[in-house]
């Protein structure tokens, strides 16, 4: 047995290795939010605010000029219209008239839309980028944050889930 | 000739690019004290869209937020700490460049001492048995 100690810093250098490697595979843009399992922050913009939000709902930043948001739009109308899940908006550094034509041209999922032209509601929910969701429990606790563009993966994956379907 | 000059103007408009992407003196605030801190904070906090620049330097939109964000907390009279705490509790302990020292973190802190340490330990182990 003692014969074999000498192996000892060979199995912690092995075992350090693998788990270095595997933090390798992440993706860098995916940073866990803090949010996550606090209730939804204090905010208020023109047309929303934190009183507003009903759980449980989705919370979806997303702005006009934004590509992927007009990607995952059709997604949004999906859960919305067939799925019946509450959807609020918040257009992320972006003019009012440019959020309205938005909506008016791919349809409004929201049940309500907050203007935030400065992004300063952004820094609450603390948003790198748009498009990001958050799904609000029943009790308006952020239980999950997803980052990019929703697919239907990630919809049927973690988001029914988190609402609690 | 003109190619060479070309070059030089690339090359200097290269090289000028991270000076005009610091803040604009429109950011800043009246009191240096107060400013002197926004800075001092700001070199400490990542831009979390660009990950590896700090807000003080970076030019990007999300960057010039936080650094307003952080002004608009000391002007309110935060200290250091609450500020800083005011955006890790939005964007977590990722926005701030250097990791805090935390259980969760001991092992990124200690973990090179702790193999200098195990190695010291077995070189005198080795040595001594030699002798």
């Amino acid at each position: 047995m003692r014969r074999l100690l000498f192996l000892l810093p060979l199995a912690i250098f092995a075992a350090l290795a693998v788990w270095l490697y595997a933090g390798l595979g992440g993706d860098p843009a995916r940073i866990p939010s803090p949010l996550v399992g606090r209730p939804a922050p204090a905010f208020a913009v023109n047309g929303l605010a934190t009183g507003d939000l009903e759980g449980p709902a989705l919370v979806n930043i997303f702005a006009s000029w934004c590509v992927p948001c007009r990607a995952e739009h059709p997604l949004l109308a999906h859960l919305a219209e067939e799925e019946g899940v509450v959807i609020y908006g918040i257009a992320y550094k972006d003019k009012p008239g440019n959020t309205n034509a938005f909506l008016a041209e791919l349809g409004n999922p929201f049940r309500k839309v907050g203007y935030d032209e400065d992004g300063r509601a952004g820094v609450e929910w603390g948003v790198t980028g748009v498009p990001e969701t958050f799904v609000l429990d029943a009790e308006g606790v952020v239980v999950l944050k997803h980052t990019g563009p929703l697919t239907p993966d990630a919809v049927r994956r973690d988001l029914l889930p988190a609402l609690g379907r | 000739m003109t190619r060479l000059a070309a070059v030089a103007g690339l090359l200097l408009a290269l090289a000028s690019a991270p000076a005009l992407a610091a803040l604009d003196a429109s950011e800043m605030l009246a009191d240096p004290a107060l400013e002197a801190r926004a800075r001092a904070l700001a070199k400490g906090l990542r831009c979390v869209v660009c990950q590896n620049q700090s807000i003080d330097d970076s030019a990007a939109d999300l960057a010039r937020d936080l650094r307003q964000s952080l002004r608009e907390r000391l002007l309110a009279g935060d200290s250091d700490e609450e500020a800083l705490a005011y955006l890790t509790h939005r964007y977590g302990d990722y926005v701030l460049l250097e990791p805090p020292l935390k259980p969760a973190t001991w092992i990124l802190w200690f973990a090179p001492a702790g193999f200098a340490a195990v190695a010291l330990l077995l070189a005198v182990r080795y040595f001594r048995r030699r002798e």
